[in-house]
């Protein structure tokens, strides 16, 4: 995958670099590794990261420090679908552990590891803010709230239906 | 029947939509503010008593007095939609439903404070919901509610969604503002406070999205009417996110009259325990607040009802009390285990250290660790002392209060339930039971029974 934005990205890019202060568009450094994370495959490769820094005029060091603060940038390739299930006290209390077990089982891998055709990530994350409406994941842009095993099935076989019909 | 000021249109049909907003009364308090001098809201809001509901519980319009006012230097007020402490979900419902609640208490504040671009930092993982903010600030826009000359006052003000990428840690103010520059979240050493030296150095106010939400009723009604809701310094009303074991999860307004046991059981809040279950404990206040069993959260020490207050939540101190903290209601039934709960917890506060001081870096991942032989069955009991010495090293000897908020639940769950920290280590084939009952707490037995 070439590392540049096409024209919309950079639309966006210069978007998010206009609402700071003029020489402080360093600040956009967040917004812009997301925007960088969503358009070049999910994860942040050196040579994005490295990208983004020309861009926003800064040095990659500062860029890489920022990428590994945050646990939201992904440093490594992830599946085409990444479950992010929470596991904190209050999604604990509800039964977020069958949860994580069940999906593990499902897919046949453990948190922190992909499927082997590239498909799924299972990960573990905590607290996402959506305690009452436990157990949930993330899955994209979106949480997936209430989860029963039922709800799982349903929301791997979604996936897949959606990646055959965009293949 | 419950007073209710931030959520009283939140049923209303297309009340996320600027048409309905408005017509249900919405962007009045900024034509009322506009009118009145900057320093005339500040004083209305220090009338009004209101407290800052990120947790810590500071007085707002006091803050808003401290920013400084150099001359020709920019002053920002920024909101903090960092929300990521366990248990806690209440600003996500409002920037989800009412959006325009919170921009209009953020035009209101920004004149307030002479902050001409107001950013909202919002934790990254609810990345769906800056498009509804955004879709509201343009909506506010279009209709002369922000921009330049706001009413033909001459006012400017601009707001902006600035999305975090995932770190407890950016909720810590001076943390935000690093975040805020593209950078570690990484704490500031006070002072200078954020009012003289903020976001690019200049003087920045950062407030909760709930407490610049209830800049619009106060405006409103006025400060000293707000402050007749409620009871003592607990002024107006405290969205709580309730969630654990409990029939209702959710969100709930309540005026803080009521008392703790009304807001669990009653149907109009958590409508009691699933199952018929017993209530065995609860964290009221977000995970960094101190764990109460049953019978010390329903009573005081001295045998009082408790109320859903700042005042009585802490009766007692922490030896016998806890916080009203950021209002993350977190249930435990008979059924679950505290030691387990715990270890998630200090799990959370070691993933989330930002690293800078040893005491939390270090002492955060001890605590897991050895929780976690607990837990496991490897746990001995000369550990349940080790534990209690590291948090009471971490506690008060780091640059901002992570440390603390990760040293206060493990003290509270050893105080309160040593024996059940000790029958792990007793029974370390059953250390891992899922459903204990009520046999290993006295306490809980008693208050059930009564
Ligand atoms: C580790 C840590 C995390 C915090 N997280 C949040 C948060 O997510 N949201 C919030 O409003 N305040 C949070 N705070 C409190 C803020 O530092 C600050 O006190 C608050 O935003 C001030 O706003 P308020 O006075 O309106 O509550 C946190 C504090 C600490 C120490
Ligand atoms: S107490 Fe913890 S989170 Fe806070 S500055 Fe120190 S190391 Fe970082
Ligand atoms: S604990 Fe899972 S969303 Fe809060």
């Amino acid at each position: 995958m070439s590392v540049q934005f096409n024209e919309k990205q950079l639309t966006e890019f210069n978007r998010l670099v206009a609402r700071y202060p003029e020489g402080k568009q360093k600040s956009a450094l967040l917004p812009v590794l997301h925007l960088a994370q969503e358009s070049f495959g999910g994860w942040l490769s050196a040579e994005s990261m490295d990208y983004v820094a020309e861009l926003l005029r800064i040095e990659p060091i500062e860029v890489y420090e920022v990428a590994t603060f945050y646990s939201m940038y992904n440093l490594q390739p992830v599946g085409k679908y990444l479950f992010e299930v929470c596991q904190t006290g209050p999604c604990m209390l509800r039964g977020s552990d069958d949860i994580i077990a069940y999906i593990g089982e499902k897919l046949n891998i453990k948190p922190g590891q992909t499927t082997e055709d590239g498909m799924f990530t299972l990960k573990t994350v905590e607290c996402l803010g959506a305690c009452g409406y436990a157990p949930m994941m993330q899955l994209g842009k979106h949480y997936r709230e209430h989860l029963t095993k039922e709800k799982v099935d349903a929301i791997i076989e979604e996936c897949r239906n959606n990646a055959a019909v965009n293949n | 029947m419950a007073v209710k000021l931030l959520l009283e249109n939140a049923h209303v049909e297309g009340i996320r939509y600027y048409e309905a907003y408005r017509r249900t009364g919405g962007y009045r308090s900024v034509e009322k503010a506009l009118k009145m001098t900057p320093e005339a809201i500040v004083e209305e809001v220090k009338k009004s008593g209101l407290r800052g509901r990120g947790g810590a519980g500071f007085p707002a319009g006091m803050k808003w007095s401290f920013i400084a006012k150099p001359e020709g230097v920019p002053r920002h007020l920024v909101c903090n939609a960092d929300e990521s402490e366990p248990g806690t979900f209440k600003d996500r419902y409002l920037m989800e439903f009412l959006p325009h609640l919170l921009i209009e208490g953020l035009i209101v504040s920004s004149f307030a404070l002479g902050s001409n671009a107001t950013y909202i930092y919002i934790r990254g993982e609810y990345a769906w919901i800056p498009d509804i903010l955004e879709h509201a600030i343009d909506e506010a826009k279009a209709n002369g509610w922000l921009g330049k000359n706001i009413l033909g006052t001459g006012f400017d003000c601009e707001i902006y969604v600035q999305r975090g990428a995932g770190a407890y840690i950016c909720g810590e103010e001076t943390a935000l503002i690093e975040s805020l520059e593209g950078k570690r979240g990484n704490p500031r050493i006070k002072p200078p406070f954020p009012a003289v030296k903020g976001v690019w150095d200049r003087p920045t106010v950062v407030n909760n999205v709930e407490t610049l939400a209830a800049v619009v009723p106060i405006i409103n009604m006025g400060g000293d009417e707000y402050a007749k809701i409620g009871v003592g310094r607990s002024t107006g009303t405290k969205l709580i996110s309730a969630c654990g074991n409990i029939n209702k999860p959710g969100v709930y307004e309540i005026d803080m009259t009521i008392s703790v046991e009304e807001f669990i059981y009653s149907d109009e809040y958590c409508g009691g325990i699933p199952n018929g279950k017993k209530l065995k404990a609860c964290i009221p206040g977000g995970s960094s607040v101190p764990i109460l069993p049953a019978n010390l959260l329903l009573k005081t020490a001295k045998g009082e009802t408790r109320y859903m207050n700042y005042e009585s939540l802490s009766d007692g101190g922490f030896a016998t009390g806890s916080m009203m903290g950021s209002g993350g209601f977190i249930v435990l039934d008979e059924d679950q285990c505290v030691v387990r709960n715990t270890l998630t917890l200090a799990r959370f506060y070691r993933h989330e250290s930002c690293g800078q001081c040893s005491p939390c870096r270090e002492g955060t991942g001890w605590m897991e660790k050895i929780l976690k032989n607990i837990e496991y069955g490897k746990g001995k009991m000369s550990d349940i002392d080790l534990l209690w010495d590291i948090q009471r090293k971490i506690e008060g000897n780091t640059i901002c209060p992570l440390g603390d908020a990760a040293a206060w639940p493990v003290a509270a769950a050893i105080r309160h339930f040593r024996d059940e920290f000790e029958w792990h280590v007793l029974n370390p084939e059953e250390s891992q039971r899922r459903n204990y009952g009520l046999a290993h707490y006295a306490d809980a037995r008693e208050i059930v029974a009564a």
